[in-house]
């Protein structure tokens, strides 16, 4: 298979299309790491939660509702159920090894999955989205409105949450709880809830992530395992305990893979996933903590 | 401790025995059930050197299976330049083939921590099922490679299924002996003084580095045992035959086994397969609730159910079923080890 001419329209395309896929990874790879920050855990099952709540959206959606007005019953849904998870299922276990919190995120992730076969069964459906997919002329490069609305709305998202932590006080309290819960706790912070708030907001992440990619594949009940890894990618890339890093390690991930799969042969769209992880791989042999992050040095 | 030395012996003699009878008690098609247990075993007793003993989480044994797996297939089909190898002597090359795979990944393991290493393990597990996709000519592609099918060799008088439990179970106890062996001596107080603190075993005077990837390479070397026989078995191989979701049920059974506990990754093994085949069995269970009506045949089921059963021993149980015993037989054992 002979690759076609380069041009640079096309070139551009692909970076578009790199940056609606890396936003989408920022999305998910930033609820990640608000989990991990507070618990240290890596939520295994945060792209079944995603996957789960763009489901409830297209049922809202099939009973008559409009893209926008099911948007805020969604994002609720998802906060309480992000919630309600920590409370049940991560609370009685908060100060076990992180092998077994891993483990009952694997579970959930398995549980969620079942469940939404059994619910909404395993075929695809179209999911219709609040943006066209005609496309505009951005300085004489063809690029869809779909893409264009996918980028902002992700990035709206993140800047809101970035005014949240760094303005209100709750922000303030969870930050602290993340970084330090025994003094956090001295000064009155209710750790625990900080936590399961912590949930709350990845789920909302996830959600919007979900809602956004669906009108682009198919929604089916693994229809976010695979973005998942990337998001672990992504959020490895920048380094776990970085907010920002998650971010443009998304971005930077979105990019270089779209642009790797079109122009280097040898990759394709088959090894993807394994050039993503041979990436990261080798930056963490380079660089432990990521991009952003910081190497904890432990006192012995 | 001499007691417990007999004590364990006794046991291991006890096991040998149930498996050597078992197939005169039950049917073929049983017998092929239970070598699939067995083979599960096989691959838990890796993951249980690896995870509950020097405390390295890995995601991603069904690749080694794999693996080992696809080693079989080609040496057994196309051979060493043109000469089919007969396939259980395909098994120990498996093996090492994925053995040595392991000592790979073990080396870049030894930087990463915890839940990096969790990560990349999955990674390789995913990123596994794409190679033969890739590489479709030598590997078989989507569609896969038949192996021949078993036969029991020597004139023995064995139907193909019994064969196959005979040879899994025999592997399996000299593996699990083996672990049992390398366990109790100094690499077994090594990997535990690693798993619960690097610091403190380095400190100590032991090479965390040759510990680790040993740990890594032993590990791989059971899984890539336990996928040649599962190819053997299932006499064809294809990106499906080790879905990625086989790395998270050898997790789940190693949860449900209990970490650090070698005989208890039986019951293990025993659950991956029957949540894997029997999950619309549960589900009639669970339908004798009040106001529950599943209908056992959907697809979702068996992995809802799983997800389910994993959490809820997770919450209940977070030793697994060897930690229930070691709880059952505490009264007994204490008193037995106590010197009056």
């Amino acid at each position: 298979m002979a690759v076609a001419a380069f041009t640079w329209t096309e070139f551009a395309q692909q970076l578009a299309a790199g940056i609606r896929e890396g936003a989408i990874y920022a999305g998910l790879a930033l609820a990640l790491v608000i989990i991990y920050r507070s618990t240290r855990v890596i939520n295994f099952a945060q792209g079944e939660l995603a996957t789960f709540t763009t489901f409830i959206a297209w049922s809202l959606m099939n009973h008559g509702l409009s893209f926008w007005s099911a948007f805020p019953i969604v994002l609720a849904i998802a906060f309480t159920g992000g919630v309600a998870i920590e409370r049940i299922l991560i609370r009685p276990v908060e100060n076990a090894s992180v092998l077994t919190i891993v483990i009952i995120t694997l579970g959930l992730a398995l549980l969620l999955n079942g469940l939404m076969s059994i619910i909404w069964g395993g075929q695809n459906r179209q999911f219709h989205g609040p943006f066209s997919t005609r496309t505009i002329d951005v300085g004489g490069v063809p690029i869809s409105v779909q893409d264009i609305g996918i980028v902002v709305t992700s990035l709206a998202l993140v800047a809101l949450l970035a005014l949240f932590f760094r303005y209100t006080k709750l922000g303030l309290a969870m930050r602290a709880a993340a970084v330090n819960p025994a003094s956090s706790r001295l000064v009155g912070v209710r750790v625990s809830w900080m936590l399961a708030l912590g949930w709350g907001i990845a789920a909302v992440l996830g959600a919007v992530a979900g809602m956004m990619i669906a009108p682009v594949v198919f929604l089916d009940p693994n229809m976010m395992q695979t973005i998942l890894l990337y998001a672990f990618a992504a959020a490895v890339l920048g380094g776990l305990d970085s907010p920002l890093g998650a971010v443009v390690g998304g971005i930077l991930l979105g990019v270089t893979i779209t642009l790797l799969g079109r122009y280097v042969e040898f990759i394709g769209s088959t090894l993807k996933l394994p050039a993503a992880l041979l990436l990261i791989l080798v930056l963490l042999l380079v660089r432990p903590g990521g991009l952003f992050g910081k190497v904890a040095v432990r006192r012995v | 401790m001499k007691l417990k030395l007999v004590l364990e012996i006794l046991g291991f003699v006890a096991l040998a025995v149930l498996v050597a009878v078992m197939p005169s008690f039950v049917s073929d098609f049983h017998s092929r059930e239970f070598a699939i247990v067995g083979m599960y075993f096989i691959a838990l007793l890796g993951l249980g050197v690896l995870t509950g003993y020097s405390g390295q989480i890995s995601l991603g044994h069904g690749a080694f299976m794999a693996i080992g797996g696809y080693t079989t297939a080609i040496l057994s089909v196309d051979g060493i330049s043109g000469h089919p190898v007969r396939d259980i002597w395909t098994i120990p090359i498996a093996g090492v083939v994925a053995g040595l795979a392991g000592l790979l990944v073990g080396v870049p393991a030894l930087r990463l921590s915890g839940l990096y290493l969790a990560l990349i393990t999955f990674g390789i597990a995913v990123s596994f099922p794409q190679l033969p996709k890739k590489f479709g000519g030598f590997l078989g592609g989507t569609s896969g490679q038949i192996l021949n099918l078993v036969k029991a060799p020597f004139g023995l008088d064995l139907t193909p299924n019994d064969w196959i439990y005979y040879l899994t179970w025999g592997i399996a106890l000299v593996l699990l002996a083996v672990a049992w062996w390398l366990l109790r001596g100094p690499t077994g107080r090594a990997l535990q003084a690693i798993r619960d603190s690097e610091v403190a075993a380095a400190s100590s005077g032991i090479n965390l580095a040759f510990y680790k990837t040993l740990a890594f390479g032993i590990s791989a070397f059971y899984a890539g045992v336990a996928g040649a026989l599962y190819a053997m078995a299932s006499a064809y191989v294809n990106p499906d035959t080790f879905p990625i979701i086989l790395s998270i049920y050898l997790v789940v059974g190693l949860a449900v086994g209990g970490l650090g506990s070698l005989a208890g990754l039986i019951a293990g093994a025993a659950l991956i397969y029957f949540l894997q085949n029997h999950a619309d069995t549960v589900a009639r269970w669970v339908n004798h609730l009040p106001a529950v009506d599943l209908n056992p045949k959907q697809p979702g089921i068996s992995s809802a159910i799983f997800g389910a059963v994993l959490i809820l021993v997770m919450l209940l149980l977070p030793t697994g079923a060897g930690g229930l015993l070691r709880k059952v037989f505490r009264p007994l054992t204490t008193r037995l080890y106590t010197r009056s």
